[in-house]
Parts: structure tokens; C-alpha cells; sequence
């Protein structure tokens, strides 16, 4: 077990700058998830931190041990790669092993620790096998368990889970979750998937074009967004946008619509131009006032339901009730905000006023 | 067998286009297989049945017989018999243009007496096995065979090692010039071997190399086919593979040996055909660099049965045969690899 820290790396490729000097502390025993969208440097950033890349300014210390010129071998990670990057000419036990083997163990702690991971996985019976023989999960048991026998001081996952269909990923995501809580080991998992992100980190660090957006546990960022980018990002389906201008009296106004009361901790000034920001769950229908709409599409999902539903200027909306409704496509409506509401700044994407949570 | 060699196209009869491409099938494997098939019948031919005219296809002697009481084979003829058949019998002694004939299953009985112009010799099969045992007791052939073996063997595992290391590098390393490297190397496929003969010759020499298997072995050991070869097949390992070693304690050289080395099998198994294929069918430069009879390869001891003025076609076609069997037996067991590997280079 170890802890991390990151001052300011910076990676170019070429001209091309692609991490721009990210600052960040991961403790002891921590489940860290670096999540963004494609091309945001989440994957380059995991594998300077392992050792495969260097950066080129800034410093990655270990332990509070500078660790820029070691090896990857010698900072004492483990990592499981998206394509699980296991040996396909040698038997699981030898892929355990290889590792192992690589460092000089004695045979017998080589076997205790084979035979530790292997049971605790549940893949003793695959031990035999070719990696061409196991299916998708096997494999990812495999990988995940040459980096258990490795005993390592930070584990690091780079999308493990995305060649897995959805009912295993749901399946492997609890076993991860599980395995972080056994062996209490620092933890650094790189996703594009924001439900991973939020059902197993300890704190997520969104990331876009380099730059941490914001780092927080799950919640913090659900309901307090740093910006719109995260607002956006974290939380499914995605929370709905509109541009809107504030008035006085924690009110704004949706073009020529009627106001709408925004729960806001902050009094809102007048005249001020915002994005309005409201996930689908903090929307609800009313009788009078409220924004006037037409349902476009309502999915039934038994639990509960997704109302689509196109405003009167064009927008769309998503509303997520609780339980089944009575709404059919073509049906009037009349939306209201029911829950947090957040106001985002349209120039820069910052908050213009500090969003409310509901209590 | 039977079943696959009898499919027919439709269901009850075989169409017309079962027999077209029977009889098409049958065309190839005549023209593919007959002149193997004559080289291998002939070389069981004596040096007299070579030179008969018309050629038979198989190898056939005339019919001698050994009797009591006499100290030589004799040699067999079609007589015709008093009631009008012919029988055959063995001939004595010949007297003028008369010949006097016994019965070799009854030798006991009166002698016959025929005009030799109305008897015919009785030629049957006849393999002379002479001419595989006498060049290879008489002219030192087992020496030649193994000094190929050395050369093929030797050069094949140099090839391997020196291409697969130059591969992996060409195809795992990021360096500048890479691509350059790589170019030049493929660009010396166009050069000519006879272009680059004498020089090469000149360097064997200046390094004390002329006339000795190793100035055989070493200069044409690093092949660029090779190298684009395994270069090819290397790119389509993973990168990650290579990651996850080097997170494993992996040092670079046990990440050659005990990664990309195995997985790059298929390729090696194509290249180590190929070179055995090159090394063993070699001609010209073992004939520019070795000039003692004791270092000859196979391929320059057959050579040497053709003489300025005469031939010796019967040894020369047995150790032809001989020298088939090992790249024909190579070819039989891989071919898989090789047609893959003619399919993924192009080259053969």
C-alpha cells in the first residue's frame, strides 16, 4: 500500500500539448477514478504514473519518493490493461508466475501467492488453461489476479471493463469494489463510463482536455458541479440544459416563457444571462405556470419512467418520475422544478451562483 | 478419401463438369508430378537404359538368368519354337549370326539353335541401386550431404536469431530513423546477388573466410525478406503485451526471448522453411567461395558429375533424388506454414 502524489505533469506529444500540468494527492487505501470522455489524457496520465511514459515536467512521487527516472518494474504498481494484455502462449498459472519469476521469488511463496489469488478470484480450476481458452470474465479475472500475486503498493486499472458485455460489467464492478474493501489497497482506475465512476470510487477526478475539472467523492460531484462540463458528465440521463436569464427573487426566465422559481441558495440578481442546469429527476409536472411543453416520447420502465418533452422554443427536456405515468406522446405539459436546480455562468461554464442542494 | 475423390457436383450422376474437372485435375497433377516422376524412375537406370532410344519410362535392364554350371549370368531371349509360339530361353553361346539356346527351366534338354536376327532380348524391370551406392561410397557424397546439413542448419538458426532481433526492434522501438532503416533494408531486395558477387567474395576472402563453411554460412545470414518478414508479423503483436511485461519485472532481452519470440512462431516457422529451402538448393555462392572438394556443399558435388566431355547422368539423377528428399520432405510436413507465408510475403 502506498500513497501518490502528482505536481504538475505536463505531456506533450510533439507540439501537441496533451496534460496540462495536473496536481493531485491519492491517499493510502484509496479508490481513485480518473473519468472523462475519449482523448481527455486519462489513459496517458495512468500509464505516466505506471512508468510506461514519461512526463515531460512535473514530478510523480511515491511514498513522497520521487519516482520520474525508475523503471516501470521498479515502482512497485501493478496494472491491468483494457485488452487484459495477458500471455497467450503461456498457461494462467505461468502468466501468474511470469511476473514472479521476473524478480527471483522462491518457488514456494510463488505458489503461495498464486494459490492465495487464484482462490480468492475463484479461478483455481482455469489454472491449466490457455488465455484462449477462457471467456471474456475469466480473463478479466486473470489479469486482475496477476496483479494480486504482485502484491503491489498502488493497483491501477485502465478500462478494465469495457470488453465485457453489460451484465458481467455490472457483475466484475461489485467484485472490484469488493476486492478494494479486502485488501485495502490504493486504487486507480481510468473509465469513460461515469457508472463506474460513481458506484466504486472513493473520489472521482473528471478530466477534460488534460486539465482536472473537479475531484470529489461521487456525490459531491452529483450535486455540486464545479461547471457545466461535470454537471453534464456525471449522472444519467444527462442533466438538462437550458440558456435562461435570472431575475429578481431566485427567479429566471426561459425565453418568453413564464418564470421559473429556482430553489437557489444565492438571491439572483436581474438581468443576468445563465445556463440553467436541472437533472431529470429535480423535474416535475404541474397544473399552472411552469414551462409549457408537448411529450415527444415516454419510456415505460416499470419503476420508473422517462418523459421526453420538447418546450415550446425548441428545447428538450428529460423528466424522470418515479413509478409509471399516465402521459402519452402529443400530451400538453407544464414543467417545474422540484429539486436542485443549478445556474452555470454561459461565458465560462462556472457556477454564477452557488447551486443549492436539496435538503 | 474415396468420399472426398468421388464427390460429384449433383446428387445421383456425375455432370459433365465432374468429369471436365477430373479430367482437368488429372492434366495438372501429370504436368505438376511428371517430370519429378521420370527424374525419380530414371535415376534407378542404368547408364546404358539412359541412353536408349526410344525412352522407356521405367527403368528396365535385360533379363539375365544365372544357371548351373554356368560361371556368368545369361542373358534372356524370345525364340520362336517350332509349333509357332514363342518362349523364352536363356542363350548360351553365340555362334556366327546363330545363337544356341536351353530352356532355363529345363536345362537338361536338348540345345536349340536359332538365326539371331529372329530372336528378340526379354527386358524386364530392373533398378540399378548402383547409383545411389556408388557415389556415395566412391566420391565422398556423405561428406557433401553433411556439410549441407551444416550449412542449412547452422545458417538457418543464425538467420533466425539475427532477423528476429533486427525485426523486433524495427517493430517495437520508436526511434528516429526507423523507417528509414526499414526502407533501406527492403530497398537491397533489388539489388541482384550476382551485382554484390565479388565484393562479397573479396570481403570472405580479406577476412580469412574464402574456402570454409562459415564464409558460406555468414554473409547472406541477415536476409532482408527475413527482416520484413518478421517485422510484419511483429507489428500485429500487441503493445500492451509489452507494457504489462515490462510492469512484470521484465528486463528487454527476457521480453525478446520470452514474448515476442513465441508469439512470433508462425513467422519464424516460415522463415526457418524458407532459408532451409535457400541454404539447401544454394548454387552460386558456395561455388564462389569454396573450391576444395572436402567443404563442397551437395549442390556443387552434383555439379561435378557433369563434365566437360561426358555426363555422368546416372549418378548425377540418383543424388539429384537425394538431394530432393529433404526439402521435399520439409515442404510435406510444413506446408501449411509455407503457403501462409508465400500468401503474407509475397515471396517464395
Amino acid at each position: 500500500m502506498a500513497n501518490l502524489s502528482l505536481r504538475g505533469i505536463v505531456r506533450e506529444f510533439g507540439p501537441l500539448r496533451v496534460i496540462h500540468g495536473i496536481d493531485l494527492d491519492v491517499a493510502q487505501g484509496e479508490f481513485v477514478v480518473f473519468v472523462g470522455p475519449s482523448g481527455c489524457g486519462k489513459s496517458t496520465l495512468l500509464r505516466m504514473i505506471a512508468g510506461l511514459d514519461r512526463p515531460d515536467g512535473g514530478d510523480v512521487l511515491i511514498d513522497g519518493v520521487r519516482v520520474n527516472e525508475r523503471r516501470a518494474a521498479e515502482r512497485g504498481l501493478a496494472m491491468v490493461f483494457q485488452s487484459y494484455a495477458l500471455y497467450p502462449h503461456m498457461t494462467v498459472r505461468q502468466n501468474l508466475a511470469f511476473g514472479l519469476e521476473n524478480q527471483r521469488m522462491a518457488q514456494a511463496e510463488i505458489d503461495r501467492r498464486i494459490g492465495d489469488a487464484a482462490r480468492m478470484l475463484q479461478i483455481e480450476h482455469l489454472l491449466q488453461r490457455k488465455p484462449g481458452q477462457l471467456s471474456g470474465g475469466q480473463r478479466q479475472r486473470v489479469a486482475i489476479g496477476r496483479t494480486v500475486t504482485r502484491e503491489p503498493g498502488i493497483f491501477l486499472f485502465d478500462e478494465p471493463l469495457s470488453n465485457l458485455d453489460a451484465e458481467l460489467r455490472v457483475q466484475m464492478r461489485v467484485e472490484l469494489s469488493a476486492l478494494h474493501k479486502r485488501l485495502k489497497a490504493t486504487m486507480i482506475y481510468v473509465t469513460h463510463d461515469q457508472t463506474e465512476a460513481m458506484t466504486m470510487a472513493d473520489r472521482i477526478v473528471v478530466l477534460r482536455g488534460g486539465r482536472v475539472e473537479q475531484a470529489g467523492s461521487p456525490l459531491e460531484l452529483y450535486n455540486r458541479p464545479a461547471n457545466k462540463f461535470v454537471a453534464g458528465f456525471i449522472g444519467s440521463p444527462r442533466m438538462n440544459f437550458l440558456d435562461a436569464v435570472t431575475r429578481e427573487g431566485r427567479n429566471v426566465v426561459v425565453d418568453d416563457m413564464p418564470p421559473l422559481a429556482v430553489p437557489a441558495a444565492a438571491e439572483t440578481s436581474d438581468g443576468e444571462p445563465v445556463t440553467l442546469g436541472v437533472r431529470p429527476e429535480h423535474l416535475g409536472f404541474v397544473e399552472t405556470a411552469g414551462l409549457p411543453g408537448t411529450v415527444d416520447i415516454v419510456e415505460q420502465m416499470g419503476g420508473e419512467s422517462y418523459v421526453y418533452v420538447t418546450l415550446a422554443n425548441g428545447a428538450r427536456l428529460t423528466v424522470r418520475r418515479p413509478g409509471q405515468t399516465a402521459l402519452s406522446t402529443g400530451d400538453a405539459v407544464r414543467i417545474c422544478i422540484e429539486g436542485a436546480a443549478h445556474l452555470f455562468s454561459r461565458a465560462e461554464g462556472e457556477p454564477a451562483i452557488a447551486p443549492r442542494v436539496r435538503a | 478419401m474415396i468420399r472426398f475423390l468421388t464427390r460429384r457436383r449433383g446428387t445421383t450422376r456425375a455432370d459433365w463438369t465432374d468429369w471436365a474437372s477430373w479430367a482437368y485435375l488429372a492434366l495438372g497433377v501429370l504436368v505438376m508430378f511428371g517430370p519429378v516422376i521420370w527424374l525419380v524412375l530414371s535415376s534407378f537406370k542404368t547408364q546404358s537404359a539412359l541412353q536408349e532410344f526410344p525412352p522407356s519410362l521405367w527403368p528396365m535392364g535385360p533379363k539375365q538368368v544365372v544357371l548351373q554350371g554356368t560361371d556368368r549370368p545369361l542373358p534372356v531371349f524370345a525364340v520362336p519354337q517350332l509349333d509357332g509360339t514363342i518362349a523364352e530361353r536363356a542363350m548360351i553361346r553365340r555362334v556366327g549370326i546363330e545363337g544356341q539356346f536351353i530352356d532355363p527351366a529345363d536345362p537338361d534338354r536338348r540345345i536349340q539353335r536359332a538365326r539371331l536376327a529372329n530372336v528378340t532380348p526379354v527386358r524386364e524391370l530392373h533398378f540399378a541401386f548402383e547409383n545411389f551406392i556408388e557415389p556415395l561410397r566412391q566420391f565422398n557424397f556423405a561428406r557433401y550431404l553433411g556439410n549441407s546439413l551444416f550449412v542449412t542448419i547452422v545458417a538457418t538458426a543464425i538467420t533466425l536469431l539475427i532477423n528476429a532481433m533486427c525485426a523486433f526492434a524495427l517493430s517495437k522501438y520508436e526511434f528516429r530513423g526507423r523507417n528509414g532503416i526499414f526502407l533501406f533494408i527492403i530497398s537491397t531486395l533489388m539489388i541482384p546477388i550476382t551485382v554484390v558477387l565479388v565484393p562479397a567474395f573479396l570481403i570472405v576472402t580479406g577476412l580469412g573466410l574464402g574456402n570454409s563453411l562459415w564464409g558460406v554460412i555468414l554473409p547472406p545470414a541477415a536476409t532482408p525478406t527475413g527482416v520484413f518478414l518478421l517485422r510484419q508479423y511483429m507489428l500485429t503483436i500487441p503493445d500492451e503485451l509489452m507494457d504489462a511485461a515490462r510492469m512484470d519485472h521484465a528486463s528487454e532481452w527476457r521480453l525478446f526471448w520470452r514474448i515476442i519470440l513465441p508469439l512470433a512462431a508462425p513467422a519464424l516457422a516460415v522463415l526457418a522453411i524458407f532459408s532451409v529451402v535457400w541454404r539447401w538448393n544454394d548454387f552460386l555462392w558456395p561455388l564462389v567461395v569454396l573450391n576444395r572438394q572436402e567443404n563442397f556443399t551437395l549442390q556443387l558435388g552434383l555439379a561435378a558429375f557433369q563434365g566437360e566431355l561426358q555426363t555422368q547422368w546416372h549418378y548425377l539423377l540418383a543424388m539429384t533424388v537425394i538431394t530432393l528428399l529433404p526439402v521435399t520432405l520439409v515442404f510435406a510436413f510444413l506446408q501449411k506454414y509455407i503457403t501462409t507465408g508465400i500468401a503474407s510475403s509475397g515471396m517464395k
